[in-house]
């Protein structure tokens, strides 16, 4: 958002302790479920194969294979709702999108691990 | 028949309620507000209060408008707006217009001017279907017959044709009230409100009274 007005309200909910991933990471979102009055966390892992908007509109879309079905959920990462996102694997890409992967199964679908430079 | 604000769109984004779930959100920037004259049943037939917003340079503005402002040594005020109130003797002139009038409120209507869209035709002003494109058509998006010949033998008042679109005064009722930060003078309002960001808008309380 360019508005400072905006900017400025959207501060209050951002959330500030998120780790940074990239496209081709392999997370871990831990997301709050409200079943009656019980709270309870379950965990979705999978490769983010898209990153979309930024500031407070900014959601991941996280793809795993389950049961050979693909699922993919989009998650808004600001939300409340999410409890935490861990990053397990650094993956190195060369798209930022990675629709790629849903015609692809099994092996194909592997990503090559990002390697820090020191 | 009440008080409202009026402010500035300032633009879209969304926050959070109270149960994590993301709400669309107009925020509308409300400036200092200052009543400039009280109109009453005994001096002009109708009870009012004039109120003057958004602060204008002298020489932005008439001499009538300057003397109108001097007359009860106000500030100058570019936009004045009137609000029909049931009880103008509450009100002084020179009095501050606070957030506070949106209180306890749940549901406002917001009234503004709409973005203009030119001169356009039926199919996008009125929602006309079109012709067939292909097929050795030339009939696209005619808006068709505009009524029947020698009787009437003119064409109906009201007919919906082409013309211009948008840049209308229009309310929208009922919109839900989500926050008001009377620090910084913000008013959230739930989804859209009508006009461009930039233009001004005015939130009264709701007038609607069913559900």
């Amino acid at each position: 958002m360019n508005n400072p007005v905006i900017d400025e309200l959207e501060k209050e909910y951002l959330k500030s302790e998120l780790p940074t991933f990239n496209a081709g990471d392999t997370v871990k979102v831990f997301v709050k479920i409200v079943e009656g009055n019980k709270e309870r966390i379950q965990a979705f892992e999978g490769t983010i194969i898209k990153m979309h908007g930024s500031g407070l509109n900014k959601t991941i879309t996280v793809r795993k294979v389950f049961q050979g079905v693909g699922v993919e959920r989009v998650f808004l990462i600001n939300s409340p709702r999410i409890d935490r996102i861990e990053v397990l694997r650094r993956g190195d890409v060369k798209r930022s999108k990675l629709y790629y992967l849903r015609e692809r199964s099994g092996k194909a679908t592997r990503i090559k691990e990002k390697i820090e430079k020191k | 028949m009440t008080l409202g604000v009026i402010g500035k769109k300032v633009g879209m984004t969304q926050i959070f309620d109270e149960h994590g779930l993301a709400v669309p959100v107009t925020v509308i920037k409300v400036d200092e507000t200052v009543v400039t004259q009280v109109k009453t049943v005994d001096t002009d037939g109708y009870n009012a209060i004039q109120v003057g917003t958004v602060a204008a340079k002298e020489k932005h503005l008439s001499k009538a408008q300057l003397g109108h402002f001097k007359k009860n040594s106000l500030s100058n005020y570019r936009h004045l707006q009137e609000f029909r109130v049931d009880n103008p003797q509450d009100y002084k002139v020179g009095d501050k217009v606070e957030l506070s009038v949106l209180d306890n409120v749940e549901k406002v209507d917001v009234t503004g001017k709409s973005i203009g869209k030119g001169f356009q035709g039926t199919v996008k002003r009125w929602n006309f279907g079109r012709g067939p494109m292909a097929h050795g058509s030339k009939n696209h998006r005619e808006p068709g017959s505009i009524g029947a010949g020698t009787t009437p033998s003119r064409v109906i008042k009201g007919k919906r044709m082409a013309g211009n679109m948008g840049n209308e005064r229009v309310t929208i009722t009922k919109l839900k009230l989500v926050k008001v930060d009377s620090n910084n003078g913000l008013v959230l309002i739930k989804g859209s409100v009508p006009g461009c960001e930039g233009r001004l808008v005015t939130i009264v309380p709701t007038r609607t009274k069913w559900n």
